[in-house]
């Protein structure tokens, strides 16, 4: 494989996405909402506005997280406990929502969309392998959902540390768990949407039909988002590292599999291809 | 002795479910010539230049190009020692015209940086469209996304230029220098193999013809050599203002048939070295003459011969000229049509 044609298949691909503005604006904006402006009003609610009878309500809510999970809330007051299991817990789930919808977003129409517009032929016809091309699109799939991750993710943390902070006795996020699950545990999940993705986007006849498909490819993660939410994954030190394990002997041969949907044909999109 | 072929198809069929796009083609490009692909739409064409780069693979037959399987291993390379231009430019609309250029730099192994620029510079200049290249290929006019296209393909001096309809959406004076250019092209030794349906386009042009319908090649060669086929002799129009005069060239030794029709006479013969003798005859029993215009078939009267004689167009044989000297009625409704692509 020449991964110098590999990473102008990316390149280019990502080239084209900055400069679609109609794709990354509503991103952006989609971002900003779950890392930023969601975690910050309700955070400052809870921490500086919150009533004593919805702080009771929040907490007695809280006691459906496992008991190991309770154990590690921080916080004195009702309102640092509360604010604490939000961010850690029920907020935090967003670090795998946006990815799994930006990236099964550019997922979905890159091979389809290739075809659409006409530029498959060119592909198609130049001497770059299909793997190479498969390989390519993944990379400019992968990378927009992940990098806006990291830095959604910093701004995240950012904002929960001086909501959240004073109350708990100082910075306390992102915890161990969280950097366990965002450096090991997402990208395997993540890479397994997308090869589920791209392998819908090189077989399905529009890009509407290929996102819509993924919708149901991206329950692996929405289980993922689930698992957090509950605490599962963020309680005991082993379970997330296992998980993530599996996820990548999972996610490299779906990716193995995944280089097979890719053809020539498919990229002309020529009846017999498809 | 024989050419050495480029493109060597044999027996090449290719079918998408109940479609058979190519049926036993049989493809022939020697090595330096320019060869013509006229046909149809959906007889097949633009299927076998997939074929040839390997973007497609064949169900039945072999392929060889530059001596290699391009659906084989060795697809790389003769995709690499192609340049292709689709029937649809096949650009980057979001990107600019250098972005565009640039990728393929990188795909056929020119690499990046400077020396890939100044390629880029250059082969933007052979097509006139170095001073759009900073702008969106998405705010080009047709005209300009097909040079654009055609730059692209000669980026990276390929030894088989694969052309699909090249000059469609240009304006008359591109079109020309496209033409021109694939001429120049075949003087430094490239092959160019290029799909039309335009007939006057590949006049001139063509070096050989390949005749296509139904995924199959009704006919290929010199274009000299198959009006031969078509046409034994060859015709000379004559006009007199006095007609009767020119019935003396009825018993001439060189005359193979005579047959007039008001103040002009049509006259068979082997050659048309034989005009001047004919006028000579006349000027010698002092036939006035109004007119000589020697008749010979154009590619469109070959074209028509060949597919009428396959059954796809219904008429009778056109006289050399038959397109610019009498009208031959061909009844287009019958041709057949093929779904290939």
């Amino acid at each position: 494989m020449n991964w110098n044609r590999t990473l102008t298949v990316a390149r280019t691909d990502l080239k084209q996405l900055i400069q679609a503005r109609d794709f990354w604006g509503p991103m952006v904006v989609l971002g900003a909402l779950f890392f930023v402006i969601l975690p910050t009003i309700l955070l400052t609610m809870i921490t500086q506005i919150g009533t004593v009878g919805s702080l009771n309500q929040i907490s007695e809510t809280l006691e459906v997280l496992p008991a190991d999970v309770q154990e590690q809330v921080q916080g004195s007051s009702p309102e640092g406990r509360t604010g604490y299991a939000l961010a850690v817990f029920l907020f935090a789930p967003v670090a795998v929502i946006v990815p799994l919808t930006i990236s099964t977003a550019v997922g979905a129409a890159t091979i389809v969309g290739e075809r659409e517009k006409g530029t498959g032929e060119f592909l198609a016809n130049s001497p770059a392998d299909v793997k190479e091309i498969y390989v390519g699109k993944l990379i400019a799939s992968l990378l927009p959902g992940y990098m806006t991750t990291a830095i959604g993710f910093g701004m995240y943390s950012v904002v929960v540390n001086l909501t959240v902070g004073p109350e708990v006795g100082g910075w306390f996020f992102p915890t161990a768990q969280w950097w366990v699950m965002i450096l090991w545990v997402l990208p395997p999940f993540l890479a397994i949407c997308l090869s589920l993705v791209l392998r819908l986007s090189a077989k399905v006849q529009s890009t509407a039909a290929a996102q819509q498909a993924s919708g149901l490819i991206s329950l692996p993660l929405i289980m993922l988002a689930y698992g957090q939410a509950t605490g599962v994954l963020l309680g005991a030190g082993w379970v997330p590292l296992v998980l993530g394990a599996v996820a990548w002997g999972v996610a490299l041969l779906s990716l193995q599999r995944g280089v097979r949907s890719v053809t020539r044909s498919r990229l002309l999109g020529v009846a017999g291809g498809i | 002795m024989e050419p050495e072929l480029t493109v060597d198809v044999q027996n090449v069929t290719r079918r998408f479910g109940d479609i058979t796009a190519l049926s036993e083609l049989d493809l022939a490009i020697p090595k330096g010539a320019i060869t013509c692909l006229l046909g149809p739409n959906g007889a097949g064409k633009t299927t076998a230049i997939r074929m040839i780069t390997g973007a497609l693979g064949p169900d039945v037959g072999t392929s060889r190009v530059f001596g290699m399987d391009p659906a084989g291993p060795d697809g790389e390379e003769v995709r690499r020692r192609c340049g292709v231009v689709s029937a649809k430019p096949s650009l980057y609309d979001r990107l600019n015209g250098w972005d565009n250029l640039r990728y393929a730099a990188e795909l056929y192994g020119i690499g990046r940086g400077d020396a890939a620029d100044k390629r880029i510079r250059e082969a933007a200049a052979v097509f006139a469209i170095e001073t759009s290249l900073d702008h969106k290929v998405g705010g080009y006019s047709t005209g300009m996304k097909t040079r654009l296209a055609l730059a692209r393909s000669i980026l990276h001096d390929p030894d088989l230029l694969l052309l699909d309809e090249p000059t469609s959406g240009l304006d008359p004076e591109s079109a020309l220098a496209v033409l021109e250019l694939i001429r120049g092209m075949t003087s430094d030794g490239q092959t160019v193999l290029m799909c039309t349906h335009l007939l006057l386009e590949a006049e001139g042009l063509a070096d050989e013809i390949v005749v296509m319908q139904a995924g199959t090649s009704l006919k290929a060669g010199r274009p000299k050599d198959l009006t031969k086929d078509y046409w034994p002799t060859q015709q000379v129009k004559i006009s007199s203002t006095l007609p009767e005069g020119l019935d003396a060239l009825a018993g001439h030794e060189q005359v193979i048939a005579y047959e007039r029709e008001g103040d002009s006479a049509i006259v068979d013969m082997d050659s048309h070295d034989s005009i001047p003798a004919l006028v000579a005859a006349l000027s010698a029993r002092n036939v006035p003459i109004s007119g000589v215009i020697p008749l010979s078939p154009s590619l469109e009267d070959l074209y028509f011969a060949i597919r009428r004689e396959h059954g796809s167009v219904e008429g009778e044989l056109a006289p050399p000229g038959g397109s610019s000297g009498r009208p031959v009625r061909i009844d287009m409704a019958s041709a057949p049509s093929s779904a290939a692509a």
